[in-house]
C-alpha cells in the first residue's frame, strides 16, 4: 500500500475541492438577459403552453414586480441583479429524442462526469432519472415501467401539454404565486422541472430522481417540481444538483410542491451540491428555494436534505399538516465551509387533530461560514393533541464561523405537546485524541466524527444517496482543520 | 392628536417647567433621545422584536403625561404592597412623585435616594456623567422616550466594599387621580467593587383607572459585586407596563434578575445583560401565571463578549383562559467569548384552550469552544400524577393547583430573601386559587 503523505493530501485538497466544477461546451439556446412581460410570454411560447398557463405566469410576474426582495434572513450577500440574468437557456436539440442513444454525446459525457451514467443507472440501481440542464429537462429514464403502473413522471413542460387537468388543479395551490418574492419570480419564469403523479393505491416500485445542473454562465435556473401522491400511494423522490465553478454568482430559485392525499406518503430527499464559491468566497450559487408539502388525512411527508453546496442558501421545506393524524418529518444536515452562508430550517403548520411532526436539524460550520437554523412550529387553535419534537444541534470548527438558531414556536391549543432543544459545541478534543492515538489522522477523524454526528439524518436517506452524501460531507469539510 | 405627537410636543414644556438644569449634559442626552423617539416612533407589529405584542390598542388612550398628585395616600393604603416582615430601605413614588413621608432613604454607607436630586446636585455629577443613559441609549425608541422624560426614580449608589445591610424596596404607585395616566420612572443602580445589594421593585395601581408605565432601569455591577434584583408584577387589569432593564457587568460579578409576572393587562419585559469582563455569571429567572386576557412578553438578551462567562436562564409560564405568553430569549456569544457556558430553559403549560404561547429561543454563536443549549417545552400536567393525587382524596382543582405550584417552584426556590419567598409563594397560591395550608 502506498504511503499517503502530506503532499498527497495537499494535492488532493487542491483538486478535490469541488469536483463538479467543470463546464460542458454544449451549444445552448439562450435568451438575452433581462426580465419583462415579453420575456415571460416568450418563455411560455417557447414551451408551447396553453393560454391559462401564460396568464398564470403573467399574473405571477405582476405580483413579483410589486414585491420587495426579502432581507430578514441571517445572510449577507450582494443582491442579484434581476435584469442581468438570462431567464432561459437550453441545450440545443434538433428533435425530440426517443432513446438515449440519440442524446448528444457531449451531454452524455457530462452525465458520466457527474457520476450518473444513464445507461448504467438504468440497469443497476433501479432509479428513474429526470435530468434538467440549465432550464430544460433533457432525459427521463424508465418511462415505460412507470407507465405500466399508471405513474406519470415527466418534465413539467410536457405535463402541461399532456395532463393539463392535473397541473391546472394542483399547480400553485401549495405555494401560491403570491407566497414570496422568489416563488413569484419562479412562477413567472420557470421553464421546466419535474412532474410526478402516483395513482390511487400504487406504491412506486423505484426511486424517482431528478438531477439538476446549471451549465451556462449568466443564467439563472428556475425549476418547478410538482409531486402528487393520490390516496394510499407511496413515492420516494430524490433530487441532486451541481453547477460549474464560476466567478459570478448565479441564481437558483426553485419551487417544489408536494401533495399527499389521504393515506399517501411522500419521501423527498435532496442532496444539494451547487457550487459553493471558491476559498475566497467568490462565485457560487444563490440558492433561494421554496419547498412545501400538504398532508391530507393520515398522510405523511418526509423531507430529508443534505446541504453542502451554494454560496448562500435560503430554504425552508415545510409541511402543512391539514388532515387528521397526518405526519410531517424534517431531517437536515447543513454543512458550510469557507464563506458559505446557510439559513435553513422548516415550518410545521399543525391544522388537523392528532398531527405529529419531527424536526432533526444538524448544522456543521467551518472556515468563515455562517449556519442558521430558522424554524416555525405552529399549532392552530383547533389542532387537538398535536405533537412536535425538534432538535437542532450545531457543530463548530474553528473560531471564525458561526452557528445560530431562530426557532419560532406558536401554540394556541392546550392539548399540544411541544419539545424543542438545541445545543452548540465543538468537536471533542478527547474524541479527536482517541482517533489520533489509534492512527487515524485528524482530517479523517473529523470526517468520522461528523459522520457520526449526522448519522440520524444520513440514515433517513435512500441507500444510493447515503453513500454519496457521506462522501460529500467529507469533501466539504476538507481543509477545515487547523 | 396621537400619543406620539402629544409626547413630542409636550417635551419643551416639560424641560422648561420641570425646574431642570438646562446647561447640564443631561439636557443634551434628553434632546437627543426625544429626537430619536420622534424619528422612530412606537414599535409596531412589523418590527421583528414586537411581532407578538401589539401596542396599538394601548396607544389609543388619551394619557395624561403629568398627572396631578394625590397627597391623601397614607401608609395604610400601601402597606399591603410592602414586604414589611423585614427591615428595608424604601423608596416610594406616588404618581411619579417621590414621597419622602412614606420612604426610608439613607446616605450613610451608601446612597439610596432619588434620581431627581442626583441629576441636579454637583456631588453626583461624576456618577451621572459616567453612567446615566450609557447602556440604555440608542437601544429602542421606548427607552429613548423614557430618557427624554427622565425626572424621577430611584438612585442607588453603593461604594466599594459595602454590603448593604437591608434590602431596598422601590414601589411605584398610581392613584388614579386622572382617568388615563402615563408614568415614566427611571432608575439608576451603581454597585461598586465587592459590594452586595438586594433590590425589590414593584409597580402598583391603586385604582381602576388605566395606566401605562414605561420604566427604564440601568444597573452597573462592578468587579466581584453581587446584585439580586426582584421584580413583582401583580397589577390590576387596567395597568400596562413596559419595563426595560439593562445590566452591565464587570469581571467576576454575579447579577440575577428575577421577574414574577402575575397580573396586568399588558406587560413587556425587556431584559438585557452585557458582560464586560471575564468570569461573569448572569442569572435570569422568571415565572408568569396569567389568566383572563392578560398578556406578558418576556424579551431577554444575554450578550457574551468575554471568555469564561456563564449565563443561566430559566423561565416558566402557566397560561389560563385567553391569556397570551411570549418568550423571546436571545443569547449572543461573540467570537472572543470562548469557554462560555450559556444555558436557557423555557417551560410552559397551557391550561385552557384559548391561551396562547409564542416562544422564540434564539442562539447566535460566533465562538467554537462553548457549551450552549436551550430547551423549550409546551405541554400539559402529568395525567398519572393528577390521578394519583385524586385517588388519595385530593379534589381535582386542588390537585391541579398543587402540581402547577410544584411546576413553578424551581424559580421560586432561587429567591434569596426568605420573607420575599413566602410572599411570592402566597401570591402564586392565590393566583392558582388554592390554599396551600403550609408556610414555606
Amino acid at each position: 500500500m502506498n504511503k499517503f503523505t502530506e503532499d498527497d493530501l495537499k494535492k488532493e485538497l487542491e483538486t478535490k475541492e469541488y469536483e463538479y466544477g467543470f463546464y460542458t461546451d454544449i451549444e445552448a439556446d439562450k435568451f438575452p438577459v433581462g426580465l419583462s412581460e415579453e420575456v415571460v410570454i416568450a418563455i411560455s411560447k417557447k414551451k408551447n403552453e396553453p393560454d391559462w398557463m401564460t396568464k398564470w405566469r403573467l399574473e405571477a410576474f405582476k405580483v413579483w414586480s410589486e414585491m420587495k426582495e426579502p432581507d430578514w434572513a441571517n445572510v449577507n450577500y450582494e443582491k442579484p441583479k434581476f435584469q442581468d440574468i438570462s431567464y432561459y437557456s437550453a441545450p440545443v436539440q434538433k428533435k425530440k429524442l426517443d432513446s438515449l442513444d440519440e442524446v448528444d454525446p457531449e451531454l452524455l459525457k457530462t452525465f458520466e462526469k457527474l457520476g450518473i451514467s444513464i445507461d448504467e443507472q438504468k440497469r443497476l440501481s433501479n432509479v428513474a432519472v429526470d435530468i434538467v440542464i440549465d432550464s430544460v429537462s433533457v432525459a427521463t429514464t424508465f418511462k415505460k415501467t412507470l407507465n405500466e403502473r399508471g405513474i406519470i413522471f415527466m418534465p413539467i413542460s410536457e405535463a402541461i401539454q399532456e395532463h393539463p387537468e392535473l397541473v391546472k388543479k394542483y399547480l400553485g395551490t401549495i405555494v401560491p404565486t403570491t407566497d414570496n418574492f422568489y416563488a413569484a419570480l419562479n412562477s413567472a419564469v420557470f421553464s421546466d422541472g419535474s412532474f410526478c403523479y402516483i395513482p390511487k393505491g400504487v406504491t412506486c416500485p423505484m426511486e424517482l430522481s431528478t438531477y439538476f445542473r446549471i451549465n451556462e454562465g449568466g443564467t439563472g435556473q428556475f425549476e418547478r417540481t410538482l409531486v402528487i401522491a393520490d390516496k394510499g400511494s407511496y413515492v420516494s423522490y430524490l433530487e441532486g444538483c451541481t453547477a460549474p465553478a464560476r466567478d459570478e454568482n448565479q441564481l437558483h430559485a426553485a419551487v417544489v410542491e408536494l401533495i399527499a392525499l389521504d393515506d399517501a406518503e411522500i419521501k423527498y430527499s435532496t442532496v444539494q451540491n451547487w457550487f459553493p464559491g471558491n476559498k475566497e468566497g467568490k462565485g457560487g450559487i444563490y440558492n433561494f428555494v421554496t419547498k412545501r408539502g400538504l398532508c391530507e388525512k393520515n398522510a405523511k411527508i418526509s423531507w430529508t436534505q443534505v446541504e453542502t453546496g451554494s454560496a448562500v442558501t435560503w430554504k425552508y421545506p415545510s409541511c402543512i399538516l391539514k388532515g387528521d393524524n397526518s405526519v410531517g418529518e424534517f431531517y437536515s444536515i447543513a454543512v458550510t465551509n469557507n464563506f458559505q452562508q446557510a439559513d435553513t430550517g422548516t415550518k410545521m403548520i399543525h391544522l388537523g387533530n392528532n398531527t405529529r411532526s419531527t424536526i432533526i436539524s444538524k448544522g456543521v460550520s467551518a472556515g468563515k461560514s455562517q449556519n442558521s437554523y430558522r424554524g416555525l412550529v405552529q399549532i392552530s387553535p383547533r389542532a387537538k393533541n398535536a405533537r412536535n419534537f425538534s432538535q437542532c444541534d450545531s457543530l463548530l470548527m474553528g473560531d471564525q464561523c458561526g452557528a445560530h438558531t431562530f426557532p419560532y414556536i406558536e401554540c394556541k391549543n392546550n392539548s399540544a405537546q411541544i419539545e424543542h432543544e438545541a445545543t452548540t459545541s465543538k468537536i471533542g478534543e478527547d474524541q479527536l485524541f482517541y482517533c489520533n492515538q489509534r492512527g487515524i489522522d485528524t482530517e479523517k477523524a473529523i470526517a468520522l466524527i461528523v459522520n457520526g454526528f449526522s448519522k440520524e439524518v444520513l440514515n433517513k436517506l435512500p441507500m444510493e444517496f447515503a453513500v454519496e452524501a457521506q462522501k460529500l460531507l467529507e469533501i466539504s469539510l476538507e481543509g477545515s482543520v487547523g | 392628536m396621537d400619543l406620539k405627537e402629544k409626547l413630542v410636543s409636550s417635551f419643551l414644556a416639560f424641560e422648561n417647567k420641570g425646574g431642570l438644569d438646562l446647561d447640564s449634559n443631561v439636557h443634551d442626552i434628553r434632546l437627543k433621545a426625544i429626537q430619536n423617539f420622534e424619528d422612530e416612533g412606537f414599535p409596531s407589529k412589523k418590527d421583528e422584536e414586537w411581532r407578538y405584542t401589539n401596542l396599538k390598542p394601548l396607544l389609543k388612550h388619551d394619557f395624561s403625561l403629568f398627572p396631578i398628585t394625590n397627597d391623601a395616600v397614607g401608609f395604610k393604603n400601601i402597606k399591603d404592597y410592602l414586604i414589611n416582615e423585614i427591615e428595608s430601605y424604601t423608596l416610594i413614588f406616588i404618581d411619579g412623585v417621590f414621597s419622602s413621608f412614606l420612604s426610608d432613604t439613607t446616605h450613610d454607607e451608601c446612597d439610596v435616594c432619588v434620581i431627581s436630586s442626583a441629576l441636579t446636585r454637583p456631588k453626583y455629577k461624576m456618577v451621572i456623567d459616567n453612567y446615566f443613559n450609557t447602556i440604555a441609549k440608542e437601544n429602542n425608541s421606548l427607552s429613548d422616550l423614557n430618557t427624554a422624560f427622565t425626572k424621577e426614580g430611584a438612585f442607588i449608589n453603593i461604594p466599594k466594599n459595602t454590603i448593604v445591610p437591608k434590602p431596598i424596596q422601590i414601589l411605584n404607585f398610581s392613584t388614579g387621580s386622572e382617568k388615563e395616566v402615563m408614568l415614566q420612572p427611571r432608575n439608576l443602580v451603581v454597585v461598586g467593587e465587592n459590594s452586595h445589594v438586594q433590590i425589590i421593585e414593584r409597580h402598583q395601581n391603586l385604582s381602576k383607572n388605566t395606566t401605562l408605565t414605561n420604566s427604564v432601569t440601568e444597573i452597573f455591577v462592578h468587579k466581584r459585586a453581587i446584585v439580586d434584583y426582584y421584580k413583582i408584577q401583580n397589577d390590576t387589569e387596567n395597568s400596562s407596563l413596559i419595563d426595560s432593564t439593562f445590566v452591565s457587568q464587570k469581571m467576576q460579578s454575579v447579577a440575577s434578575v428575577h421577574t414574577y409576572s402575575f397580573g396586568g393587562k399588558m406587560t413587556r419585559n425587556n431584559l438585557e445583560f452585557y458582560q464586560e469582563g471575564e468570569h461573569i455569571t448572569s442569572n435570569l429567572n422568571g415565572i408568569s401565571i396569567l389568566n383572563n386576557k392578560q398578556h406578558v412578553d418576556n424579551h431577554t438578551l444575554v450578550n457574551h463578549k468575554f471568555p469564561n462567562c456563564e449565563s443561566h436562564e430559566l423561565y416558566k409560564g402557566i397560561y389560563a383562559d385567553k391569556s397570551t405568553g411570549v418568550f423571546n430569549g436571545k443569547v449572543i456569544v461573540q467570537q472572543a467569548a470562548q469557554k462560555t457556558n450559556a444555558f436557557q430553559q423555557n417551560n410552559n403549560i397551557l391550561i385552557d384552550n384559548g391561551a396562547t404561547i409564542n416562544a422564540k429561543p434564539q442562539l447566535e454563536i460566533f465562538a467554537d469552544d462553548v457549551k450552549c443549549s436551550h430547551g423549550c417545552t409546551i405541554g400539559q400536567l402529568d395525567e398519572d400524577a393528577l390521578f394519583y393525587m385524586q385517588s388519595r382524596g385530593i379534589p381535582k382543582n386542588e390537585a391541579i393547583a398543587l402540581l402547577l405550584y410544584a411546576f413553578g417552584n424551581d424559580v421560586v426556590e432561587k429567591i434569596k430573601i426568605p420573607q420575599l419567598k413566602s410572599r411570592i409563594s402566597k401570591l402564586i397560591a392565590e393566583n392558582l386559587g388554592v390554599n396551600l395550608g403550609f408556610e414555606l
